[in-house]
């Protein structure tokens, strides 16, 4: 049940990536074999253009989302401000995912940024009042806005459609990690600058992601090199995950109504024994636009790792907030974001459903679950 | 069983694990980080803060096939560990780490959160023997003199020692390389750690100072008169002979050392080596490892009062707050603040405070 994870990559990936690793040459060489190769790359590249509402030329394949993240804030960072330098205000949600709030970071130690990050309400969603007020205050010294399109932990859909109205002429990133293939997404039709989007995340295989940049938009290169993706990424095209990426996109769009569904469903069943088996359990930010799979619970008095601890011994998988670098266990920043406690985001765990589960899966949770949370919150800690 | 693995990163825990988990035990390691900012206390290879012994930790445990976690026991750690050797140095002690963390971290957050989550011990790889005897679950020596832990984990009481298992009090340090290498554990060549882990680079005194303050006090001789200055009362300890800084020579031209610290007069009184020379320690806040010795009764045993010191023989008695102790021949030099333990042949009796000496 951590879905959000990363999720197994399908059968039509595994058929195309397969297929296309048997196949020689680098699809950026003149001859025969490269041209070939180039080929799949370009209807695979089309293909996804269609599946996610953009142009072709606007699908910039990167090594991964944090990577395509880092170009979208950095890239633009760089750009805007070498064309107006007083333009050093990055504007982002207070729960974006650690790709995009470390890069941001990264700018204010080093490059002189400065940063503002939108409150998130109770509900999971942006602050769209302030907003509003900050960006009518300070239009001309923004370089960019960065709201998700979903959030990771808590599932919330954010109103995208309201930022770019407020953003006007100012460029917004939306990493759409989390959405893309799950919920109804529309790059042209939102008017969004750009957006991330991941091929693990959606049954693809690892290590392959998309920068999607609208036309006409320059950002600064993040890596250097032979400029393989329109001059912006550079790094040898890797054709094979490319293609696959591409395989289970398609096959999450077409299949997309029914699987949410059915995930849908199962998601309201967990939410529905949790609230009546496990006392004093709080559902959080449950209502409004939702991902289908995602299901972030408090259970007060609890500390998460001793959860997830007692949960992987009954080899069930779930999640919590994040860890440092050294793997140690942090309070959820997106729950401290919504005004939680530390305790109450400490306490707090995220059960990210996917294609894979079923119903029975829910029964075996719901079987040890209880004596989860007891056992966790007891005072596990001097 | 149940157990729990600490497991630092280092050779001598992963191994330790491994022992457990291939007699049949269930076992988990934990890594447990003991600063709030994992580079904040000591940055390098050794020691048990840093990024690189997590991973290793975590390499080890997935060798050896046991699941693992990383537990954040930073705030019990500076409050119980941190806060206590600051605080104790600043009143003119000497007080040793190690001890308070097994004391306080290991055998008492850790175990307690073990057995919340329905595990029955935690296993570290402390060199230490725990055997059934007579007088019941005793603790003993490790087999390897060089590495017996035994003295650290005198601080353990009886509750805390049934939840404690030490797997390599039978084996000695080279085999337990050997070991490690055999089982594919990639630590074996690690080098062992040293000093105190939270203190960088191992100066002791620039840590303190920079805690502490390096407000400038006076060095003076037996008779008050004053012989140089120093930067910190609190960067000495008894019986240091090095590095005092004095101007004026003895008038025999003798070595001095240091005798005393007055932490209120932030003084340091040094002196000759016969000045230095105890011959009774009074312990406080005693600890059992074992059975309680009778109250007011005189055992024979041996004293030790240093991680790596000589078992000193003598006589010994407590009347319940208080351990006192007649040595056989005088000793040189003793810090209040350090951990005072007790010996009968290679069992560990108990543990005291030093807390006046004569």
């Amino acid at each position: 049940m951590d879905n959000a994870a990363t999720v197994p990559i399908s059968d039509v990936a595994i058929e195309a990536l397969n297929n296309a690793m048997r196949k020689i040459g680098n699809a950026s060489s003149v001859h025969n074999f490269g041209r070939a190769v180039r080929k799949d790359v370009e209807d695979a590249r089309e293909e996804l253009a269609r599946l996610v509402g953009c142009g072709p030329t606007e699908v910039i394949f990167t090594g991964s989302g944090t990577e395509a993240n880092n170009l979208a804030i950095k890239g633009f960072y760089w750009t805007r401000v070498s064309q107006e330098p007083r333009r050093n205000i990055i504007v982002a949600s207070a729960f974006e995912h650690h790709a995009v709030l470390d890069p941001i970071e990264w700018l204010v130690e080093h490059e002189g940024a400065e940063q503002v990050l939108i409150p998130i309400t109770e509900a999971g969603v942006i602050d769209l009042d302030f907003l509003c007020s900050f960006v009518a205050e300070n239009r001309d010294r923004i370089a960019l806005i960065a709201v998700m399109h979903s959030n990771n932990e808590l599932g919330t859909i954010q109103p995208i459609s309201e930022v770019i109205t407020i953003a006007g002429d100012i460029p917004v990133h939306s990493d759409a990690v989390q959405s893309f293939g799950k919920v109804a997404f529309d790059f042209a039709g939102l008017g969004l600058t750009s957006t991330t989007i991941s091929a693990h995340k959606i049954g693809g295989p690892l290590g392959v992601a998309a920068l999607i940049l609208k036309r006409g938009i320059d950002v600064t290169p993040v890596l250097h090199g032979g400029g393989q993706e329109r001059d912006i990424r550079s790094g040898t095209i890797n054709a094979p995950a490319i293609i696959s990426f591409v395989a289970a996109a398609r096959d999450a769009i077409t299949n997309l109504e029914s699987r949410s569904a059915s995930i849908n469903e199962l998601r309201e069943y967990l939410a529905h024994r949790i609230t009546r088996e496990i006392p004093g359990a709080r559902l959080n930010a449950v209502a409004g636009n939702h991902l289908p799979g995602i299901l972030n619970v408090t259970f007060p008095g609890t500390e998460s790792d001793a959860v997830l601890l007692l949960l992987d011994s009954h080899d069930i998988a779930a999640s919590a907030g994040s860890a440092c670098s050294a793997g140690v266990p942090r309070p959820s920043h997106v729950l401290m974001a919504m005004g939680y406690s530390e305790s109450d985001a400490d306490a707090s765990i995220r059960f990210s459903l996917g294609t894979i589960n079923t119903r029975a899966d829910i029964d075996i949770l719901m079987t040890v679950l209880p004596d989860v949370i007891t056992k966790a919150s007891k005072k596990v800690s001097a | 069983m149940k157990l729990v693995a600490a497991m630092s990163g280092g050779v001598d825990s992963a191994v330790a694990a491994a022992r457990v988990a291939e007699a049949g035990h269930e076992v988990i390691g934990v890594h447990l980080a003991l600063s709030s900012n994992p580079q904040k206390y000591r940055s390098g290879a050794r020691g048990c803060c840093t990024i690189e012994d997590s991973h290793d930790a975590r390499r080890a445990a997935d060798v050896i096939g046991i699941p693992f976690y990383i537990w954040d026991m930073a705030e019990e750690f500076h409050e119980g560990v941190v806060e206590n050797f600051m605080a104790e140095y600043a009143n003119g002690r000497t007080p040793n780490p190690c001890l308070r963390c097994n004391e306080k971290i290991k055998f008492a957050a850790v175990l307690e959160r073990a057995k919340a989550l329905g595990f029955d011990g935690v296993v570290t790889g402390h060199y230490a023997q725990m055997r059934e005897t007579e007088l019941g679950r005793t603790m003993h020596r490790a087999v390897d003199p060089a590495k017996d832990q035994s003295y650290v984990l005198a601080v353990l009481n009886t509750e805390q020692l049934a939840g404690a298992y030490f797997p390599l009090g039978d084996i000695v340090k080279d085999d337990v390389r050997i070991e490690a290498k055999k089982r594919g554990l990639y630590v074996a060549n690690k080098p062992d750690s040293h000093d105190i882990c939270f203190v960088p680079s191992g100066d002791n005194a620039g840590w303190l100072r920079e805690r502490l303050g390096s407000e400038v006090g006076e060095i003076v001789d037996e008779s008050g008169k004053k012989l140089g200055e120093h930067k910190g009362a609190y960067t000495y300890t008894i019986g240091q002979r090095k590095g005092l800084g004095i101007t004026v020579p003895a008038a025999g031209g003798e070595p001095r050392y240091v005798l005393k610290i007055e932490p209120k007069t932030n003084t340091v009184v040094v002196g000759s080596k016969e000045a230095l020379a105890i011959s009774h320690i009074d312990g406080e806040k005693p600890i059992w490892c074992g059975p309680v010795p009778a109250a007011s009764t005189e055992y024979r045993g041996f004293a030790q009062i240093r991680a790596h010191g000589a078992p000193l023989p003598c006589t010994y008695r407590h009347d319940g707050t208080h351990i006192s102790v007649d040595l056989d021949d005088p000793l040189f030099g003793l810090a209040t603040g350090q951990g005072l333990v007790i010996y009968d042949g290679d069992r560990v009796v108990g543990s005291a405070t030093v807390s006046s000496t004569l």
